[in-house]
């Protein structure tokens, strides 16, 4: 048997391993790949004279398809992007972190199965039908319970966001919620500690950090959600005042806009800038509850 | 793990007035944590029952097999349908294979260093990159640098892309769960990193590795915005019943953008078209997801060892 | 006097800053039992992963010294793969790999290349002979081997070792997780395999390494204490007083 296995294999080995590092390392390529990329597309706009970079993120004027005067204050969108989330994030920290205690403490054997299936159905149904789902079941719902003339706005597209970002908040909740030793609640118990007490005290102390991280993502995945706020929001370019006010947020814009605009014209070039502008806050919200989860870890 | 949860007072102690109090706050406790669940549930389930009730209606074989007619107001969604299998299919065939090896690199052959942890960041940031920034990015490398144009395969690799990470991190959960003491049973008597991997972690842990991939595939099926603006076509006919009517260096007609499509820049489109889209599109989803647990259940029962 | 088949010479090996083993050399002659003995942590799995060289997988150890095999320095080796092949290893844990019987005893010689099934089935047999497990397996090759009995998974974990055909068969506290019965089965193939093999048996069991050994070495804290004909440190006048009092139990 010695000796049979020949200097090829050997190669083929390495060869082997280099295909695999190459896959490896392709998520640090592809993270750069989408960067350059974009802002490949967007970037001769910040050389042109009609274009302030301080407009772009202060004014709330978009014009950008006006003859006489194209201005493309991007700070509205922003203001719906920001008031969406925020709505979202009000209604959805509640329940998502309650749905985790849930199932995480209160539930045993089936009844958890059953729940955790649920959940994940719910994180899988796409955005384009809670869009669908906002336009033709929210909207009228909203408009009679509230008297309001529009049901497409802020409101409607929180709702749909808090509903897409629980599953996140309850899967990761929960991964936290298990990491809290066992010893902890017994001797919480064997203290004579209500149940509220040892959730209050005990639970939520004890894994805030990997909460706060489930939070984060939930705000990462709302932030930049565009189908189902693009049908929900009422698409009205202005800072909403109130959750009954129509809004549209950044994401919805570039896929609003871009099938009309001509490739390679400022128009186009500002979308891109917004999609800039978007990888940014995503990443650094990711980066940011990257940082917390391993602060977890190292205790 | 947890404490079970209808644990009583053993009742030999008798009653005072502080177990009883004691058990009144265990008793609100758990009827508030679930009503939050129900509100997240029931709605889903309403929502969910609305559809079926409006939609159900127009489902039908003939439905699903033939192309849209009368601008997209009467007729099936065959070339939809076709349109996102394809979409998945592809995008499968490119990122099934990468995510996975990229699993395997971080799971078997890397150090635990700065460099490591960099990938893994970006696997992280991958995740979180929005979907409407992954189709600008397919519009920018694929359609225009690539000379892709707006194709099956432009929109194919945009999706690749943005669900490898799915596939990354159910892929490194799997192989964590092959014991390591396996790993060096094999390199005892001299397989080399490879052979170890290929004979023993790979068909150790398919199940886990099947489920990302399942997953990866109800996500792809439901995603819009990417495809949007680098291979969707508003309309498009396609030779009835033949699999392979689509190119790949065709553009095509998906179930999502077709959705979009009916209820925002159809006028006059019957409610039901669009409401029976919506469940066939849900349908997909939540029949491919229902598989992908099942599997998981049926492997995990089966463990070797 | 015979070659040395293995010759370590000022081995040191460390994790991180801590170093375990401190600048050790001996020689080990062909076709030898060599006991070791120690207690725990003394160096004694870390010693037999540097010779076939798995210690590489470790993060963070670092060698240093020289290991021979057959004259030739194992750092040179430019075919690790084939090094651990001539270096067969029992862990201490039965590890059956989840594969069928067949399979476990066929993973090495196929991982080397051969295919033939005629071959394979003559070596596998061979080799569950050799370990004295065919008996109780031979009707049922196809069952998984990680269901088998702990005593039986370690012999099929020695088949296996034993399929690559070592020239060296180092045994890691083969015995920690099986009975006595087993053990003693196995330490008599040991006394047969003794007449093709090499064999280094770290033992955490003085007196086996006593009716085995013809040479016992004695590892304490990553320093060779004594090595020495098995009968001098068993008996009344060891070389060391530490030797002494740990073979009879007096060590703290």
């Amino acid at each position: 048997m010695t000796g049979s296995r020949s200097t090829l294999s050997i190669y083929g080995e390495k060869a082997i391993e280099l295909l695999i590092r190459l896959c490896g390392v392709s998520a640090i390529i592809f993270v750069f790949a989408i960067f350059f990329f974009v802002f490949r597309e967007g970037a001769p706009i910040l050389a042109s004279k009609d274009f302030s970079l301080g407009k772009f993120l202060t004014s709330t004027e978009w014009y950008p398809t006006s003859m006489s005067n194209v201005r493309f204050g991007t700070l509205a969108l922003l203001a719906g992007t920001l008031s969406v989330t925020g709505v979202a994030m009000l209604i959805a920290v509640p329940f998502g972190l309650g749905a985790a205690i849930f199932v995480s403490e209160f539930c045993t054997g089936k009844v958890r199965e059953i729940l955790k299936i649920v959940i994940e159905l719910l994180a899988a149904i796409p955005s384009i039908v809670w869009g669908f789902i906002g336009l033709t079941v929210m909207n009228p719902i909203i408009q009679n319970l509230f008297h309001v003339p529009v049901g497409l706005n802020v409101l409607n597209a929180a709702i749909l966001l808090a509903l897409m970002s629980i599953p996140v908040m309850v899967s990761i909740g929960e991964d936290a919620l298990k990491a809290v030793p066992d010893s902890y609640r017994e001797g919480a118990l064997a203290l004579g500690a209500t149940r509220w007490q040892i959730i209050w005290r005990v639970l939520l102390p004890a894994a805030k950090n990997g909460l706060l991280a489930a939070v984060l993502l939930g705000v990462g995945r709302a932030v930049g959600e565009t189908m189902a706020v693009l049908m929900a929001t009422g698409h009205a370019v202005q800072i909403p005042h109130s959750i009954f006010d129509s809004c549209r947020t950044l994401t919805a814009t570039i896929a609003a806009e871009l099938g009309e605009t001509r490739e390679h014209s400022p128009h186009y070039q500002v979308l891109f800038l917004i999609g800039i502008l978007l990888f940014t806050i995503t990443f650094i919200v990711n980066l940011i509850a990257d940082f917390v989860v391993k602060g977890v870890r190292k205790k | 793990m947890n404490m079970p949860a209808d644990a009583q007072p053993v009742a030999q102690f008798g009653e005072t007035p502080f177990t009883r109090k004691k058990q009144r706050s265990e008793k609100i406790a758990r009827a508030i944590f679930a009503v939050m669940v129900a509100c997240i549930v029931i709605p889903l389930i309403v929502i969910i029952g609305y559809l079926v009730k409006e939609g159900y209606s127009l489902i039908s074989w003939k439905f699903l097999t033939t192309n849209p007619t009368h601008g997209m107001r009467e007729g099936g969604i065959w070339s939809a349908l076709l349109g996102t299998f394809w979409l998945v299919g592809v995008s499968l065939c490119i990122s099934a294979p990468i995510g996975v090896l990229a699993a395997v690199y971080l799971n078997e052959y890397a150090k635990d260093n700065w460099f490591t942890r960099v990938v893994n960041l970006a696997v992280v940031n991958l995740a979180g990159v929005p979907s409407i920034v992954h189709a600008l990015f397919g519009l920018g490398a694929f359609v225009l640098f690539a000379h892709m144009g707006r194709s099956i395969l432009a929109a194919s690799l945009t999706l690749a892309i943005m669900t490898m990470p799915v596939i990354i991190a159910s892929t490194k959960e799997a192989l964590a769960a092959v014991p390591r003491q396996f790993r060096e049973a094999c390199w005892n008597v001299g397989a080399t990193k490879w052979q170890t991997i290929w004979r023993i972690v790979l068909p150790n842990s398919i199940s886990g590795i099947l489920t990302g991939v399942i997953l990866q595939v109800s996500r792809t099926a439901g995603e819009t915005a990417p495809i949007m603006f680098t291979g969707a076509v508003f309309y498009r006919r396609i030779e009835e019943g033949n699999l392979f009517a689509y190119n790949i260096t065709d553009q095509c007609m998906a179930l999502s953008t077709h959705l979009f499509a009916v209820k925002t820049q159809v006028t006059n489109a019957p409610e039901a078209l669009s409401f029976a889209i919506a469940l066939v599109l849900l349908g997909l989803v939540v029949f491919v997801n229902l598989t992908a647990i099942l599997i998981r259940s049926w492997l995990r029962g089966r463990k070797k060892w | 006097m015979v070659k040395p088949k293995v010759q370590v010479e000022n081995l040191r090996l460390s994790y991180g800053p801590r170093e375990v083993i401190h600048g050790i050399s001996f020689d080990i002659e062909p076709n030898e039992i060599l006991g070791i003995i120690g207690p725990a942590q003394s160096g004694k799995t870390s010693l037999l992963r540097c010779i076939n060289r798995t210690i590489e997988f470790t993060v963070g150890a670092k060698p240093s010294g020289t290991i021979r095999v057959d004259g030739e320095d194992i750092s040179e080796m430019r075919n690790v793969y084939e090094l651990r092949r001539r270096v067969g290893m029992v862990a201490p844990l039965p590890v059956g790999l989840p594969l069928s019987i067949y399979d476990n005893v066929a993973f090495a010689p196929r991982a080397a290349g051969m295919k033939k099934k005629g071959e394979l089935d003559t070596l596998v047999e061979k080799c569950l002979t050799q370990s004295a497990l065919w008996d109780e397996v031979k009707d049922r090759l196809d069952s998984l081997g990680t269901k088998l009995s702990g005593g039986q998974q370690q012999r099929l974990t020695i088949a296996r070792a034993l399929s690559h055909s070592p020239e060296i068969l180092c045994l890691d506290e083969f015995s920690i997780a099986i009975d006595p019965v087993t053990t003693m089965r196995i330490e008599d193939v040991l006394k047969v395999l003794k007449k093709e093999v090499t064999i280094i048996l770290v033992t955490n069991l003085v007196q086996q390494a006593r009716r085995l050994a013809a040479r016992t070495m004695f590892l304490w804290n990553g320093e060779i204490i004594e090595l020495g004909p098995t009968e001098q440190l068993f008996g009344d006048k060891p070389k060391d007083k530490r030797t002494y009092d740990y073979v009879n139990g007096i060590f703290g």
